[in-house]
């Protein structure tokens, strides 16, 4: 190794501890813009140390650096344009398309590696092998399967589950297909069966995602976020290059950890989740309003009343207020009970919102300070103590059934809900939730339905404290 | 199974050690941000794109050159602006004023010394 080629990898280590670093100051809101700038500065290092090692090498001819820059400069303008106009509730979206170009790269550096060392008259050797197929199908199912999940997002492709007879049968026989052409490419090492296998692999990515459900796509992004880091990685095996296999390994750990926490709190297993292709759409079943027993109505006028003489009310947003975009109104009206005195704070799921963490995003843009947003271990001990908990657009989460063996959601974590002095719950329907299941909270005598479209009743919730208690 | 492999795998094990450790203190309240400047953060991929744009000749290297590049940057610039667009959107207090007075000259020296004092 050359004094030049050690200083460079020396630098790429320096860059992956900017990475490390910067995900470390994530740990508070405070510190994370930092943490933020910090990963941004390891980015820059690489790269700039890769343009000297490039320009050192001299190998590169004038097609190669107008190739490269022109590319950058494309993809930078993208990035950048949408970065700056994408709306906070189309951010699912937008990750899951940085998912997709990102495992879209790795198996672009596998292909072309491959096609590289086979066009050259000595072989392969067979641990290159093995990580190159590796990146090229990791890469490749996260391409595929991500495009598709950013379609399901964006109501551009059915979020309900697209399912038809046969469907598990055609995704074994790809995956078969997919690890047969593989083994081949090891025993012969050839381009036609590469092609089968970066072919078989983007299908099995449309298979995969299309019969999941638009409400598992928490667990699907972060799942595909896992792939695409582990993909980064394999592309560093590829080439060798430390940076990649570190950076990769980061962001493979966030994407199973993320995995992990979504699939928990909606109490279903990951595997579960991939194979099983049930689950709903957006829209919840329709019933009359009011259908159900022992079920108590309320108007806006009594429902302001409650809010506005309670001394802590604790607001549940769920996935219904961030399909309704209402979280400017419901910031609206915590300013003004808090502008009254009253202690207003809000529980959040995690599975609120539509990937991991998005409610969070979403009040903070209506200007909600953070130090109010609390995680649902955090706040389920403060429920017995609140006056009314207001529940938007959140159905299953509340659902005490889930304490109870037996049930469709029997030990997935909830919120407290019913421990309240009083629940008002604002919904359109007596619609079941996700789990398809009679939410109990509704019947509680305790609580008041509120049956109205959440960004609806929000306003009309506003006006009457205003108007009542001015 | 050559050396050089085996560093690889040693440095990827540890690295995921590392990132589950750092990345399971990251409270849920910013798991989107996390998401994104791990989307940033994967761009580094772009790296093997010049590398390949730097050692081919032929067209279809060149093309795929060209096609890993603007995907890689789009990561690497996207993922940054907007984790760092969320970020700012996140404040302890709206539009707090400025000046909270603290009690006594050594307080503001301290907390100017840790700026993220406060969020103890």
């Amino acid at each position: 190794m050359s004094g030049f080629s050690f200083a460079t990898q020396l630098i790429y280590v320096l860059a992956a501890s900017c990475f490390v670093l910067g995900l470390h100051l994530m740990n508070t809101p405070a510190t994370a813009r930092r943490g933020n700038q910090f990963s941004t500065a390891g980015m820059v290092i690489a790269i700039a140390t890769t343009l000297a090692l490039v320009a050192h090498a001299g190998v590169i001819s004038s097609t190669g650096w107008i190739v490269m820059l022109v590319g950058a400069l494309i993809g930078g303008g993208i990035g950048l344009y949408s970065a700056r106009t994408v709306q906070m509730t189309a951010m699912p979206q937008l990750v899951s398309m940085f998912n997709a170009v990102g495992g879209g790269a790795a198996a672009l550096v596998a292909i072309h590696d491959y096609i590289r060392v086979a066009g050259a008259v000595h072989g392969v050797a067979e641990s290159t092998t093995v990580t190159t197929l590796l990146d090229v199908i990791i890469g490749s199912v996260t391409f595929s399967g991500s495009i598709i999940a950013a379609g399901k997002l964006q109501g551009v492709i059915t979020s309900a589950p697209v399912t038809f007879p046969g469907s598990r049968v055609v995704n074994l026989l790809l995956g078969a297909i997919g690890l047969g052409a593989a083994g081949y490419v090891i025993a012969t090492p050839g381009l036609p069966a590469l092609w089968i296998v970066i072919v078989a692999a983007l299908a099995f990515g449309v298979t995969m995602v299309m019969p999941i459900g638009g409400a598992d796509m928490p667990v699907v992004i972060s799942l595909l976020n896992a792939f695409t880091g582990t993909a980064v990685a394999m592309a560093g095996f590829v080439i060798g290059n430390w940076a990649l296999i570190i950076a990769g390994a980061l962001v493979g750990a966030s994407g199973g950890i993320l995995t992990k926490l979504m699939a928990d709190a909606m109490n279903r297993s990951i595997g579960n989740i991939i194979v099983g292709g049930f689950g709903t759409g957006d829209t919840a079943v329709a019933a009359l309003p009011g259908a159900g027993a022992g079920v108590t109505a309320i108007a806006a006028d009594d429902a302001a009343i409650q809010l506005a003489y309670a001394q802590k009310v604790i607001i549940v947003p769920g996935y219904g207020l961030a399909a309704a975009q209402a979280q400017h109104e419901v910031a609206e009206l915590a300013d003004l009970l808090e502008s009254r005195g009253v202690d207003v704070t809000y529980a959040i799921h995690p599975v609120a919102g539509r990937m991991p963490g998005h409610m969070n995003v979403l009040l903070a843009e209506a200007n909600v300070p953070y130090p109010q947003l609390k995680e649902m271990d955090e706040i389920n001990p403060d429920f017995a103590r609140t006056d009314v908990a207001l529940v938007i657009g959140a159905n299953d989460v509340t659902n005490p059934a889930a304490r109870r063996p037996g049930t469709a959601i029997s030990g997935m974590p909830i919120l407290d809900v019913d421990q309240a002095k009083s629940i008002i719950v604002v919904k359109r329907s007596m619609g079941h939730g996700y789990a398809g299941i009679d939410n109990e909270l509704y019947t509680n005598p305790k609580t008041s339905m509120y049956f109205a479209d959440a960004k609806t009743a929000l306003a009309d919730l506003t006006s009457a404290v205003k108007t009542l208690v001015g | 199974m050559s050396t050089a492999l085996l560093t690889d795998l040693t440095i990827f094990v540890l690295s995921l050690w590392v990132g589950f450790e750092v990345i399971s203190k990251v409270p849920a309240t910013l798991h989107t941000p996390l998401m994104s400047a791990a989307n940033s953060i994967h761009g580094i991929v772009l790296v093997g794109a010049m590398l390949i744009a730097a050692t081919t000749n032929s067209w279809i290297g060149y093309v795929i050159a060209f096609v890993a590049a603007v995907f890689a940057s789009a990561n690497v610039v996207g993922g940054y602006v907007v984790t760092g667009r969320m970020l700012k959107m996140f404040r302890r207090r709206p539009a707090a004023p400025a000046v909270t007075a603290p009690a006594a000259p050594a307080a503001t020296a301290t907390a100017a010394l840790s700026r993220d004092g406060q969020s103890a």
